[in-house]
């Protein structure tokens, strides 16, 4: 990557701050920029992602059957992308740096799937066509009626489930996926109307009595002597 | 990251360890009477208002880990700087006993990340040995902190209801917010059973109290740190308009090491590890003020020895460590199927609970002998790291309009649909209650080790006595019954004898006190009713340590309450020249 376009990538991400970090890597600048999100961070949390992020866990392989798990787990439907299109094989990836305890039984079990597919197909997972894999994913998939002989596949599958659903909708296409509307300013009323009257709930008078008033909000607040609000 | 000091002072009139809530209330107090204070922080600056520190209104994905506990204990947006383990600064165990200690290195301390639950103890909570014959009473009564309970209202902010339950005793509140969804549910089960749900008492401003601070926007995220300074934490609420006094120096990153005393054994100031060059620094004083916490705290003093006091300061009585309390805590979840297939809405709120459950029942007719409060959480927050596990046991909870269950596990379009579903569909309540101090649950300092700046750390020895573990039993029978009224599926299993009916380790709920109570004996106490030492008329503690009991109430309010009225008896010391 050449300086300019360095700067530029530092530059462009609002919510990203450029960190420099040498490490000597290119013959033609030793400068590589890792992007690190700026969010409020110690100078020992910061110099911990810089240094994890710089690293690579995953080899091309895995990386590649990670992916192919994380699409089959969480693929694209009518109302959201897949789970790599929503970068979640870039979250595991740095998942399996930040919590070590991640990398054996991640590792392990690629490894276990490609025992397997070795067992049954004479191939590795990636190598296997599609409706191959998938019968390996069927009986790892369903913990309930799992034989009892898949139980480490489970066990990974289960693993694989969790990381690539909590990446999924943890990233912002995910939340938007979910109709998620907080994290902004807003004036909490209550539940809506609508919402009480499916639930068959209602607020009782004294809680809307003594509840907050959203134009009540903003004026200085004055009690009576015995802590009575005064509310006009 | 460290406040510039114009002209730092040869001596001080006084110096305060500490700048969370007794801390910083203390500065605030001193400084309005004219007194020039020092203020001690072993952590760094911090302001929430600050781009370079802002953890509010942040996104899930703006966190690499999404948001995941693993550095910060209360997740990655977390205001809190340090945890129950900080790097360089250990502590032991003895005899196998458990004891965790939650510190947070920061302007402010724990203040910054906290509930926010902001109970008062009430009259019986300071006279439990005239109740149950356990422990001791304190030298004060309700009616002695009432006065100051009221000026942290109004100084502060908290919102409530009114209610007028004899030991509930009401403030000077501002309005709660309407419960959510999930909280209607509750009181609806709740009420099935005769156990009360009332509004919860946050020192969050729903409305605005003064023109300094903003009032809540409603993003859930107080343990973030408020950037409009919308909640309670002492660097916003304290240090800030204290500094605006012009005789507030604040020293970051100092450790402090020790209390020196003169030669007839008066506190003269302390001694500090600067951290920025790890040198060896001090600050002299009139008087001495202890906010460290109440580990902390006690840790300072034991550390303190000199001819006058060779067991550590104010420690004659033998008493400084003991009676280590934290609350009891266990948990609980349920499933609400009529939760699942949620109308979405914006559901965030203020950070934290919207109503709460206080003591209900009468110690004399059960097998334990103090009481508890429930916390109740749930809703359609934020997602965050965590969001979306589980499938593999939870999705059968969710059935089709014909009222077929969903397989558990699986993949694709299907899984992903029926995690849409879940959303906002779980439920669950903390007990948090009040132990029995007990003389052998302490804090010592262990010979054997130092921290990465040279001072002896301390060593803990607590265990819980069968009055909490049987406080914990009842509190998973009411939850059961509480989540099975209000129609929730329950979920894992009821925690048994073996352990200890799922009692958290003593320090997991983070409001230890006790280490250097109060009383009208110096034989027996720490501090007289002041809290002042006993052997050292100018060295007070204004921390969780002078407490005698902890109630079944949040610690923060009280810890406000007795800085101010300790900080007021200081003025008169230094008026009648005392001090």
């Amino acid at each position: 990557m050449d300086r300019r376009e360095n700067l530029k990538w530092l530059i462009s991400g609002s919510l990203a701050t450029g960190f420099l970090i040498t490490t000597g890597c290119k013959e033609t600048s030793p400068e590589v920029a890792v992007s690190l999100p700026a969010y409020g961070r110690t100078p020992e949390e910061t110099l911990h992602d810089s240094k994890i992020m710089a690293e690579q866990f995953f080899t091309e392989k895995e990386r590649k059957t990670i992916e192919i798990l994380c699409d089959i787990i969480i693929p694209a439907d009518e109302k959201s992308g897949s789970a790599t299109d929503a970068g979640v094989p870039d979250f595991i990836e740095f998942m399996m740096k930040d919590y070590p305890q991640f990398q054996l039984p991640v590792r392990g079990g690629l490894m276990w799937l490609n025992n397997e597919c070795s067992k049954r197909f004479g191939k590795e997972f990636i190598d296997c066509s599609e409706s191959d894999r998938m019968l390996v994913i069927e009986d790892i998939a369903w913990p309930d009626n799992a034989s009892p002989e898949m139980s480490q596949g489970v066990k990974f599958f289960n693993l694989m489930r969790n990381l690539t659903a909590t990446g999924f909708f943890t990233s912002e296409m995910g939340i938007k996926d979910l109709g998620y509307v907080g994290n902004r300013p807003n004036e909490w009323d209550g539940v809506p109307e609508e919402v009480l009257k499916k639930h068959g709930l209602s607020y009782d008078a004294r809680t809307l009595e003594v509840c907050l008033k959203m134009e009540e909000r903003n004026k200085i607040a004055a009690w009576d002597e015995y802590g009575n609000l005064i509310r006009t | 990251m460290s406040f510039e000091i114009k002209n730092p002072k040869d001596k001080y009139d006084v110096v305060i360890v500490g700048s969370g809530a007794g801390g910083g209330m203390t500065a605030l107090i001193l400084a309005e009477a004219g007194l020039s204070v020092a203020v001690m922080e072993a952590g760094g600056d911090f302001d929430p208002a600050k781009e370079e520190y802002r953890t509010q209104m942040r996104w899930p994905w703006e966190s690499p880990r999404r948001g995941a506990a693993i550095h910060r204990p209360f997740g990655d947006f977390d205001a809190a700087w340090g945890g129950w383990e900080i790097d360089g600064e250990p502590y032991t165990r003895k005899n196998g006993t458990s004891f965790d200690w939650f510190r947070s290195r920061m302007l402010g301390g724990r203040t910054n990340h906290w509930g926010r639950i902001s109970l008062r103890f009430g009259p019986k909570d300071f006279k439990r040995k005239d109740q149950d014959g356990l422990g001791d009473n304190w030298p004060i009564s309700y009616e002695d902190v009432k006065p100051y309970y009221d000026k942290v209202d109004k100084l502060i902010g908290v919102f409530g209801s009114k209610e007028g339950m004899e030991n509930e005793p009401d403030g000077f509140f501002l309005p709660p917010p309407k419960p959510r969804l999930h909280e209607l549910y509750v009181k609806k089960g709740a009420a099935k059973l005769n156990i009360p749900v009332i509004p919860s008492r946050l020192s969050i401003l729903t409305r605005k109290i003064n023109n300094d601070r903003g009032v809540c926007f409603f993003c859930a995220q107080c343990n973030r740190a408020c950037q409009v300074y919308a909640d309670f934490s002492s660097s916003t609420c304290l240090i800030k308009p204290a500094m605006k006094q012009g005789t507030v120096d604040v020293y970051t990153n100092a450790m402090v090491r020790e209390v020196l005393t003169d030669n007839e054994g008066k506190a003269a100031g302390v001694a500090y590890i600067d951290k920025k060059d790890l040198s060896d620094k001090r600050i002299m004083a009139r008087a001495v003020v202890l906010a460290a916490s109440a580990c902390e705290s006690a840790r300072i003093l034991l550390n303190s020895r000199s001819k006058y006091h060779p067991d550590g300061l104010a420690n004659s009585s033998g008493m400084v460590g003991r009676y280590l309390h934290d609350s009891t805590g266990t948990d609980r979840m349920g499933f609400m199927p009529a939760l699942t297939d949620r109308d979405i809405y914006n559901e965030d709120g203020v950070g934290g609970l919207h109503v709460y459950t206080p003591w209900w029942l009468d110690n004399k007719k059960l097998d334990f002998p103090r009481g508890y409060h429930i916390e109740y959480w749930g809703g359609m927050g934020m997602p965050s790291y965590g969001f979306g596990f589980n499938m593999d046991t939870m999705r059968k909870y969710l059935t089709d309009n014909l009222g077929n269950p969903s397989p558990n596990g699986g993949y694709g379009k299907a899984l992903k649909n029926d995690i849409r579903r879940i959303r906002g569909a779980m439920v669950g309540m903390s007990g948090r209650g009040e132990s029995v101090p007990q003389y052998d649950n302490y804090c010592e300092i262990d010979p054997n080790t130092v921290d990465k700046y040279g001072i002896p750390v301390l060593r803990f020895h607590y265990k819980w006595t069968d009055y909490e573990v049987r406080q914990a039993r009842h509190m998973h029978d009411t939850f059961e019954e509480i989540l099975t009224g209000m129609g929730a599926v329950l979920l894992g299993t009821k925690p048994t004898a073996e352990t200890q009916y799922g009692l958290l380790a003593p320090g997991r709920i983070i409001h230890e006190v006790g280490t250097t109570r109060m009383g009208d004996d110096p034989k027996k106490s720490v501090l007289n009713r002041y809290a002042q030492a006993h052997d050292c008329s100018n060295l007070f503690v204004t921390d969780g340590g002078p407490f005698v009991s902890q109630a079944d109430k949040n610690p923060t309010w009280t810890i406000l309450a007795l800085a101010w009225r300790t900080s007021d008896y200081i003025v008169e010391q230094f008026k009648q020249k005392n001090i």
